[in-house]
């Protein structure tokens, strides 16, 4: 029985609803039965997650297939289809035990063949993000039915951060392996091991997906099913929730200016928990190439001219953290004695005096993802305005804005990333030097070329113990803190809201993508 | 014979029309900024070469555009219309998996406002000096002025959230499974706020349409023979007024006739109607040309069809008008 295990995370998950939920009490039992209807926005390309892996496919398909590992809040491992897992003390072999009572959605039992298949074959010709975790690895051998043995080539801080279910997604090996993955039949059908199984499909309507009966934890999932309506237009999701139609508006699904009506309704709960392992973090992409963006003490003044505070207050509902620098606050090794960049007009007029601006005009282009965006580079716009900066906003569309920002044909752009709870994982990328590659909105954009970072970065990355990989991150801070290659905005709270009688629903640092499996609803 | 020998010869104009149209639109396309597999590539936040060059390779797009076109055009040839790059699936089998539930609310729109447009038109012409007549002519340039995704929110807003009448959205109930009579019941309850709104503007046209050319009608020397020879006053609106006013109204049911797979993109969106037009306005989004183009293709398509029954319906309304090809 895994019972203290999820206990122990429903308090979690209390403490951070609302209110109401929490008088409602930690002791009640969780009770079988009931469908959530919810809404799931852009509709997904496709369900296999390792073949696709954005953001809508992750949602769904997240409760479809698992992971060997899953991650609390404070994204420390645990397990999930591995029992537990050790690791060499020089910090190069994993072994992960894994259980034995697991079966895929037809019947065939999962084995560490599966494991072998999915990492190896699979994901090193599918999956770029398992791809760049694979490159620290040597061997992926089954020493037996269930056990898995991984060696790496050189130490890798943030290995055991990587298997998440939409990371190292377990595929079945006897459905994929020798056919061309894209084209299987299967994958209309997507096989996991998960809490839910696919039921249905139809396009432009909604996913469907069941209960699975065999599944190996006791009780589990107490829901009979999962609908994720499709819902094109933001103003009709609203409504969705308003008349009682979907109970759960996961992240992204209404514009921020709805939320405040939505939560003031009856029965409503609001969270922002669940994004704890992609740490979603706004960024401002600098031109370090060109223009008056190419001077620091130019980058330096956008930072104290801009009223982030506000920012989140009105545009994001004060959801979020006015970020420290280039670490969010949950990164591991975030140097909390660096100085912060306030509101400071004043000190950002000095800066751009000291440098000798002559009001040059620059380009902005607001991130193509809705309304807020769009008022935030407005806000932005007024911020630099006031202190002299000509600034000018050039909308795009998606398409537009990647291939502007993969030409390098910007002088300041939005974005957010993912950091992934590592540096190694999602914030080196941003500023190592051989991360420049035209083509990409995703990777070093900005054009930021220091040695030292990157020398500090490289060392960081493979350094063991992790006291040590500490200290050369925190050298690395001080030193982006200084140059400021892009500017940080904000660590996005993306809420999630739901009806106060649906329990359990976020329980995990992936928890937007795994919730499902403990929720119940209080009939 | 005269028919069928107009009707060949306006199907073989029609073909070389569509390979323009193929053509202009793939160059066209190709203008327009964003890579789709770097899009793609950015939907899953990859940034790794290998992806894009997979992406690339597997849908072509690494070739010389010219044996791109050649590809596409030969392609359509034998009905294959490619393949969607982001739904992954072959783009005929998209286009018609969503074809009936478009032509269900188009031709629902298309019956809808033609009648009742013709109706009220034909209603405020003879009422033409009456307070009930200016009444009907309010009204419809009242919708004739009001843009459409407004009408549509504001339908929602009264009807679905404060009378709760209709449902809101989509096109039939999630998780009711209902079958039989039962099923239709509830996708016309989905009907009724879609179409509304869509045939709302053409409705309003028909409504001017028709009652100008019948006031006008109204003044013929003919009219007043019919008259003067007794003929009940309906039998002279039907027969002689409407029957010569009809010609402007059949123009523009042809044009409204060829907008019905392309054409409601904005009713579909808002009322989550999953047919063409929203498949359209995601694939221009994420610059999915297979599956643009193969819309494209079918919407115009369907305007040279019904450019050709426009013309034999002309035909059948007024047989003054000969052969002109």
């Amino acid at each position: 029985m895994k019972m203290p295990f999820i206990a122990a995370l429903a308090g979690l998950s209390l403490l951070n609803s609302s209110v109401i939920s929490a008088q409602e009490g930690n002791d009640q039992t969780p009770q079988h039965g009931g469908v959530i209807d919810t809404i799931i926005q852009p509709e997904p390309p496709g369900l296999v997650l390792g073949m696709i892996q954005n953001a809508p496919t992750r949602t769904v398909a997240g409760n479809i297939y698992e992971g060997l590992l899953r991650y609390t809040t404070d994204l420390e491992p645990t397990p999930q289809l591995a029992e537990s897992w050790d690791v060499s003390d020089d910090g190069l072999t994993y072994t992960f035990h894994l259980r034995d009572d697991v079966t895929w959605h037809d019947g065939e039992p999962f084995t560490a063949e599966d494991v072998v298949f999915s990492a190896d074959v699979f994901h090193r010709e599918l999956n770029p993000s398992a791809r760049a975790v694979l490159q620290h690895v040597e061997t992926i051998e089954a020493a037996d039915d269930h056990t898995v043995v991984f060696t790496l080539k050189q130490p890798f801080g943030p290995f055991l951060l990587s298997f998440e279910a939409g990371t190292f997604t377990m595929v079945p090996e006897h459905i994929y392996a020798g056919t061309d993955f894209r084209e299987n039949e299967a994958n209309n059908h997507p096989i996991g091991t998960g809490p839910f199984e696919f039921e249905s499909w139809d396009r432009g309507t909604v996913i469907k997906l069941t209960r699975n009966e065999d599944y190996y934890q006791d009780d589990l999932p107490y829901l009979d099913g999962i609908n994720w309506h499709i819902i094109p237009d933001g103003a009709s999701r609203a409504i969705a929730y308003e008349n009682g139609t979907v109970d759960v508006l996961p992240y992204g699904t209404v514009e921020n200016f709805d939320i405040p009506r939505l939560t003031a309704m009856d029965n409503t709960c609001v969270s922002d928990k669940g994004h704890e392992y992609f740490s979603p973090f706004a960024m401002l992409w600098m031109n370090n190439r060109e223009g008056p963006t190419a001077d620091k003490r130019f980058r330096q003044a956008v930072m104290y001219a801009m009223d982030r505070e506000f920012a989140r207050d009105v545009l994001w509902n004060g959801m979020g953290k006015v970020p420290l620098g280039a670490f969010g606050s949950n990164a591991r090794f975030q140097n909390e004695s660096l100085s912060p960049y306030d509101h400071n007009p004043d000190r950002a007029r000095e800066l751009l005096d000291d440098m000798g601006y002559d009001g040059e005009e620059v380009t902005l282009l607001p991130l193509p993802y809705g309304e807020t965006w769009n008022r935030w580079a407005e806000a932005v716009q007024q911020n630099l305005k006031e202190v002299g900066i000509n600034v000018r906003t050039e909308a795009t569309d998606v398409g537009g804005w990647n291939q502007r920002l993969g030409d390098w044909d910007f002088d300041l752009a939005f974005t957010y990333l993912y950091q992934y709870g590592d540096p190694a994982l999602g914030i080196s990328r941003t500023y190592l030097s051989d991360n420049i590659e035209k083509g990409s909105p995703w990777n070093n954009v900005e054009g930021y070329e220091n040695a030292e970072v990157d020398d500090l970065f490289a060392r960081a990355a493979t350094a063991h113990p992790d006291s040590e990989r500490e200290a050369l991150y925190h050298d690395v801070q001080e030193i982006l803190q200084e140059d400021v290659p892009v500017g940080w905005l904000l660590e996005l709270g993306f809420p999630t809201i739901y009806r106060c009688n649906v329990k359990n629903l976020i329980t995990s640092g992936v928890g937007v993508n795994d919730g499902f499996k403990d929720a119940w609803i209080d009939q | 014979m005269l028919y069928a020998r107009l009707i060949l010869m306006r199907l073989l104009k029609a073909i070389v029309v569509l390979l323009l149209i193929i053509v202009f639109n793939f160059v066209l396309i190709q203008l327009a900024p964003g890579d789709p597999a770097a899009i793609l590539a950015g939907e899953a936040g990859a940034s790794d070469e290998q992806f894009l060059q997979q992406l690339r390779e597997r849908f072509g797009l690494d070739q010389p555009l010219y044996v791109q076109l050649w590809e596409y055009v030969s392609g359509i040839a034998t009905l294959d219309f490619g393949y969607s790059y982001r739904q992954q699936m072959p783009v005929l089998d998209l286009i018609l998996e969503r074809l009936p539930a478009t032509l269900l609310l188009t031709g629902t729109a298309f019956v809808l406002s033609l009648g009742l447009g013709i109706l009220a038109g034909a209603m405020a012409a003879k009422r033409a000096k009456r307070v009930s007549g200016s009444v009907i002519m309010a009204i419809a340039l009242l919708f004739y002025a009001t843009p459409l995704f407004w009408v549509a929110l504001m339908a929602v807003v009264l009807f679905s959230v404060y009378l709760d009448w209709l449902p809101a959205y989509g096109m039939f109930t999630v998780g009711a499974e209902l079958t039989g009579w039962a099923h239709v019941l509830d996708v016309a309850k989905h009907l009724i706020l879609p179409a509304t709104t869509l045939g709302l503007f053409f409705m309003a046209i028909y409504t001017r349409m028709t009652r100008a050319p019948m006031l006008d009608a109204a003044q013929q020397d003919f009219v007043k023979t019919a008259r003067a020879k007794g003929l009940k006053s309906g039998v002279i609106q039907r027969r002689h007024i409407l029957r010569n006013a009809l010609l402007p109204i059949i123009t523009l049911a042809g044009l409204q006739a060829g907008q019905m797979v392309g054409g409601a993109i904005l009713t579909e969106t808002v009322f989550a109607w999953p047919g063409i037009g929203r498949l359209m306005y995601e694939a221009l989004m994420q610059r999915d040309y297979n599956l643009l183009l193969g819309i494209f293709f079918f919407s115009a398509a369907l305007v040279i069809l019904f450019n050709i029954v426009t013309d034999l319906v002309y035909r059948l309304a007024d047989p003054r008008i000969k052969e002109a090809t």
